[in-house]
């Protein structure tokens, strides 16, 4: 090979993908631009509508006089930490499906899709049964249980995902998808023993939960969640490169120094901790995990050190602007947001599905 | 010290060996290719010098240590690794795939160690390309030039190292064959161990100075192309009646099989 250039064939035009500009340095500038259009967008619109040119004023940046107690009050306790919210949620349902395709190389795989998210869902539904029945119905339960049971629930359903779909060090795309299916049917065969046990006011609770709204938000809710996700972009440093040797195999990433079994269990905690905190707050959210580093790639590639992060970004455009849709197109009533995501998801995973049917496996 | 040292090595898997008593070291520099029938226990020697699986008896040695006590990234700074088969499911292009041979390190590959592997196996002009819209074997190619960026940044850091490689030809055409056999022999030249499956026996004459011919797990022979390739080993090992002759150049023996034997136990 080394004096055979010149007989080399030349590049084909086909497969040669542009990693448009959007790749470069303007990829983040981009993305944040167009988060912060879809926040002055959500502050404005909803129930009590604030005219555009009222909210610098509402938010203390402009002259007080024009400003209104009520927009204030709106703002601020209602719809900013409701926003918080939706784009912390939106940054964890896409940046842990990022990961989780990466870890399983298979970018069909998302929490919500394989069970990961119906097994935090069966430890949170349970959590408000037994917590239910140990407050013997007098105090309220405290919000910090249900991420905390969901989190449980998460990391075991991940892990079990692992060991079924892992033989050796391949793992099999269909026997993963598969089994997700599986462990998805029973986790929510043990939801539905869980509402067919509960008493009125759990179920109550557990309903409200699995509608997957993101109303009620509070800042101490938004306290709660936001480490989960600060840990996964703190994260990114150290597992990105790593996942990104992991694509070629596990055998492969470990020739190259990659330390696979430690890699793995990172990755699986922040998988675990990224869907319970998701699940404990909006219930089961489909699609985004799938579709968000989907649309990515194309544009940017599969690196995960750009992947991880800008799926976060574009997972909270995404979630906040279909809260935002679901909170005004019927209101004063709310579409749940998980409805929403799966109308719009579900097409396009069908898509992709018939898109990789070439793939080994499938 | 020799680069490599096997130590009465078995691999066990259950009930069954997969290597039994396997010796033999390997000198830095020497270029040696392990051939022997399907199951013999070729790919399972490989997975332990690389390190992947640990002896159940006997010992691995490489630069005087056992892999497993390496870290994996000092690991890989001294031995690089192709093995067969990579499907790469998500769409990298060729460039990102050759740097990955780099690591998780942050300082990467340098453009011109990457491009230059590229040119290695004939794919100058390929950086751009999305690896899964390539034939096999240009893929394969792709992976080889990956593990040579490997051994640069290893031979940058601690000196030639250990080039490993699993049938590297199986998907090639004749004419990257021999590429490959002759990119192959200027890593040797420089310093770099080359330890290869092949299981074309001509080629693996071509290719190395050594030949160790493995047969149900234990070590069948061991020695130089012309010492180890004859009837009686081809005959014996492998259960084939060939005639075995000598390239005019550059005098390795070749084998022209033409007859399933009964194979000897």
């Amino acid at each position: 090979m080394s004096d055979a250039v010149v007989s080399g064939p030349i590049a084909r035009s086909t497969g040669l993908q542009p990693r448009a500009l959007l790749a470069g340095p303007l990829l983040f500038p981009i993305l944040l631009s167009v988060l912060l259009i879809v926040v002055i967008a959500a502050m404005a619109v909803g129930g009590a509508g604030i005219p555009l040119e009222r909210i610098p004023a509402a938010l203390g940046f402009a002259d007080p006089v024009a400003m209104t107690e009520r927009d204030r009050l709106v703002l601020l306790s209602v719809r900013l930490p409701r926003i918080a919210i939706a784009i912390l949620i939106g940054a964890m349902l896409a940046s842990s499906g990022a990961i989780m395709q990466g870890l399983f190389r298979n970018p069909l795989a998302d929490p919500a899709l394989v069970g990961v998210s119906s097994g935090g869902a069966l430890a949170a539904a349970s959590s408000i049964v037994i917590g239910d029945r140990m407050t013997g119905h007098t105090a309220p339960l405290p919000f910090a249980m249900l991420p905390i049971a969901a989190f449980g629930g998460s990391l075991v359903t991940t892990a079990i995902l692992q060991r079924l779909a892992s033989r050796g060090r391949t793992t099999s795309i269909a026997v993963f998808l598969l089994a997700g299916l599986a462990i998805a049917a029973l986790a929510g065969a043990g939801i539905g023993l869980l509402v067919f046990i509960a008493d009125d006011r759990a179920l109550r609770d557990i309903t409200f939960w699995m509608l997957g709204s993101l109303g009620g938000a509070t800042w101490e809710k938004v306290s709660l969640i936001a480490p989960f996700l600060l840990a996964m972009l703190a994260a990114v440093p150290f597992i990105g490169r790593g996942l990104d040797l992991l694509v070629l195999g596990e055998s492969e990433a470990f020739h190259m120094g990659i330390a696979v079994e430690r890699l793995k269990r990172v990755a699986i905690v922040l998988i675990a901790a990224m869907t319970g905190a998701a699940v404990a707050f909006a219930g089961v959210v489909g699609f985004v995990g799938i579709v968000v580093p989907h649309l990515l790639r194309l544009v940017i590639g599969p690196g995960h050190r750009k992947l991880l992060p800008a799926s976060a970004i574009l997972g909270a455009i995404l979630l906040l602007a279909a809260d935002t849709a679901a909170r005004t197109i019927a209101a004063p009533a709310e579409v749940p947001i998980g409805v929403l995501t799966a109308l719009v998801g579900a097409p396009f995973f069908l898509v992709l599905l018939l898109r990789q049917r070439g793939l080994a496996g499938l | 010290m020799s680069a490599l040292d096997v130590q009465d090595l078995s691999v066990r898997v259950g009930a069954k060996r997969l290597l039994d008593g396997v010796s033999f070291s390997v000198d830095q520099g020497e270029t040696v290719a392990v051939i022997g029938p399907n199951g013999a226990g070729k790919s399972t020697l490989l997975r332990a010098l690389s390190g992947e699986i640990a002896p159940s008896e006997g010992a691995v040695l490489l630069g005087g240590r056992a892999p497993q006590a390496w870290s994996p990234r000092e690991l890989a700074l001294r031995r690089a690794v192709l093995s067969q088969n990579i499907t790469v499911t998500f769409p990298f292009t060729v460039l990102e795939i050759v740097r990955m041979g780099a690591g998780d390190r942050r300082g990467k590959a340098s453009d011109a160690v990457a491009e230059a592997a590229l040119a290695a196996v004939d794919l100058a002009g390929f950086h751009d390309r999305i690896i899964g819209t390539l034939s096999g074997g240009e893929q394969q190619r792709v992976h080889f030039a990956r593990v040579m960026v490997q051994l640069a940044c290893g031979e940058e850091a601690h000196g030639p190292g250990i080039l490993m490689l699993d049938e590297p030809t199986a998907s090639l055409d004749l004419r990257h064959q021999l590429d490959l056999v002759a990119v192959a022999r200027q890593c040797a030249a420089r310093g770099t161990t080359v330890i290869a499956i092949v299981h074309d026996l001509n080629l693996a004459a071509l290719m190395a100075d050594r030949i160790i011919v493995l047969g149900n797990g234990r070590l069948a022979a061991d020695g130089t192309p012309s010492q180890t390739i004859n009837d009686g080993t081809v005959s014996r090992v492998f259960g084939v009646s060939s005639a075995v002759g000598l390239m005019p150049q550059p005098g390795a023996p070749f084998v022209l099989p033409h007859r399933a034997e009964r194979l000897r136990a």
